[in-house]
């Protein structure tokens, strides 16, 4: 459920795929449209034709499956505010974007939706004429709104570190198998051709999109305009609605701070910008601590007293940590484990994130009279988006500041243990 | 672990295919009963100055700037448009229709759908589009209507008025 919009990303661009291919066949008039559309070669276009459908509605359950899981994470308030705003256009846009390609076939389901959506906007007058020239209209929006829809998705992810947009591999080959097989099991047809003198009957609406037509008919078009403003303003201002949490933002300290950009890179909501030295967006800082974690000036071997990391959390310090794990091994103990809040674990030195975890605080506790060190992530989806990833990473040597090669390191689930070699 | 990420991706991606296939085409709607016609009231018509253009003074003429000086001086305000559809002797609608614009100089927009029972009808539909007066355009005609099919009342002044199209 995690990847709901990494799979948007993915619908969107076999969306794009197979509109191509079908823009190169499709004639793009009045007259023409609905006969080129019949014309496809059921093995190639038809099956296109088909996933270009279905990838759309399943772009609908997807985006509002998305919605419906951030909401119910309260991932909407504070330094997620921008993304969960920029978020709502796009319902907006997709929706726009679809009603129109259903437009295009003409046939008497897109005359449906098509006077539908006239009579819901007030606009219905003169619809009859100069078709061509309404048709251009529809081609060039359901190019347009897309690529609109295109922008914005990219607007959504600037406030995220390495944003997620590519779903992992297993999970692109399983999707697009699955919609190639409803393409071709259950290919898309064309109702009957437009018809001006055929009353809306019987009419085969894509519930997706087009619900809003037989709700607009059992209630009002006012009663529509209302319930989706309503909606939509309601989604708009959620954020400044429910209470923030009480964030203290990390901190830089221009002494110890030698601009070196980790902390930057490994920010998962893009809070730190770089100038000479590092500076927090405190507004974007969701106080995970993971910068510290980056920070080389995090490391408990420097042999000063009060040790200052070059960034940090003011409320949980790298000097706290080291203090916490000075008296943890002053009692010789055989383990020493650390944890991630979200993960509490009975003894154990507790983190905002188990990306905070310098992994040279890991070797000082080995070298220190630890036998073993355990620490321990999120189980499933990381709360702060990226910790066990980029843990995985440092303990693995492949990211800055990475675990010595003095020290092993196993991972089981969400737990890694490490011991000397 | 892995192999039962992967049956519940497939678990997942049965049903997934079922409410697609389902929902994209089923169930049919109809925004018409069968045994229903329909009648579209649906045209755009720029109705007349609501008062009529003045012949300017040489004096008020004089006043004007050279460039400015046409002969005529016509109000932009239009008239309200009022529209009657009477079926069978029954008045379905009527209604005034302010001109679109600030300034009440653009169309005149009326769009109205109405369902009847397939059959035969007689519909007479009027419209004024002067300040006052009688309706100035009138058209009574009986018609068949089966079910399913649409009368779409249009306006066009230039081809003579109202058109009953099946």
């Amino acid at each position: 459920m995690r990847h709901l919009g990494a799979i948007g990303f993915l619908l969107f661009w076999m969306l794009a795929a197979s509109g191509i291919y079908l823009y190169l066949r499709f004639d793009t008039s009045a007259t023409g449209a609905y006969t080129s559309i019949g014309e496809l070669e059921w093995w190639f276009g038809g099956v296109l034709r088909s996933l270009h459908r279905y990838a759309a509605d399943a772009f609908v359950v997807v985006t509002i499956a998305h919605l419906i899981r951030e909401l119910w994470l309260g991932r909407f308030r504070g330094w997620r505010a921008f993304t969960w705003i920029s978020g709502v256009p796009l319902v907006w846009l997709l929706y726009a974007s679809g009603l129109i390609g259903y437009w295009l076939v003409w046939d008497t389901r897109s005359q449906f939706s098509f006077l539908a959506t006239l009579e819901w906007t007030g606009l219905a007058a003169g619809a009859g004429e100069a078709p061509d020239r309404l048709f251009s209209l529809f081609v060039f929006l359901h190019i347009g709104l897309p690529l609109a829809l295109l922008a914005g998705m990219w607007v959504h992810v600037q406030r995220l570190g390495r944003p997620k947009t590519a779903a992992p591999q297993a999970l692109v080959y399983g999707f697009a198998a699955m919609m190639l097989a409803l393409a071709a099991l259950r290919p898309a047809a064309s109702d009957p051709r437009w018809d001006p003198a055929r009353a809306p009957q019987d009419v085969a609406v894509d519930w997706f999109y087009q619900f809003i037509h037989p709700l607009m008919y059992a209630t009002s078009p006012a009663f529509l305009w209302v319930l989706v403003s309503g909606i939509s303003v309601l989604l708009l201002l959620l954020p400044y609605f429910s209470r923030p949490e009480r964030i203290i933002a990390a901190r830089v300290d221009p002494a110890n701070c030698n601009g070196c950009g980790r902390c930057v890179a490994d920010c998962p909501y893009n809070a730190i910008q770089l100038g000479e030295k590092a500076k927090v967006l405190p507004e974007r800082c969701a106080a995970c601590g993971i910068c510290a974690g980056a920070c080389p000036s995090s490391t408990p071997f420097r042999s000063i007293r009060d040790l200052v990391s070059g960034i940090e959390l003011p409320d949980l310090t790298i000097h706290d940590l080291r203090e916490k794990l000075r008296t943890s091994l002053a009692a010789k103990p055989q383990e020493i484990v650390f944890c991630c809040e979200k993960a509490p674990t009975p003894g154990a030195i507790s983190l905002r994130c188990l990306a905070m975890l310098p992994p040279a605080f890991v070797e000082y506790a080995l070298r220190n009279s630890a036998a073993r060190v355990r620490a321990v992530g999120c189980e499933g989806e990381c709360a702060y988006r990226l910790g066990m990833e980029l843990s995985e990473e440092r303990f693995a040597g492949r990211r800055e500041p990475h675990l010595r090669a003095t020290v092993r390191a196993q991972r089981k689930n969400n737990e890694y243990s490490f011991v000397l070699r | 672990m892995k192999a039962l990420r992967i049956a519940a991706q497939l678990a997942l991606y049965a049903p997934l295919m079922a409410i697609l296939a389902y929902f994209s085409t089923e169930p049919r709607f109809s925004a018409v009963a069968p045994d229903e016609a329909l009648v579209r009231v649906s045209f755009i018509h720029a109705t007349q100055r609501k008062e009529a253009c003045r012949e300017r003074s040489a004096e008020e003429l004089a006043k004007l700037a050279p460039n400015m000086r046409a002969a005529l001086d016509c109000p932009r305000e239009r008239s309200p448009l009022l529209v009657e559809v009477e079926l069978d002797g029954k008045l379905v609608l009527r209604r005034e229709v302010q001109p679109s614009g600030l300034r009440r100089d653009g169309n005149a927009v009326v769009y109205e759908r109405m369902a009847l029972p397939a059959g035969r009808h007689r519909i007479v539909a009027r419209l004024r589009d002067g300040p006052e007066g009688e309706f100035n355009y009138v058209k009574d005609e009986t018609v068949e209507l089966a079910g399913g099919r649409v009368l779409i009342i249009d306006f066009n002044a230039a081809r003579g008025g109202f058109a009953f199209l099946i």
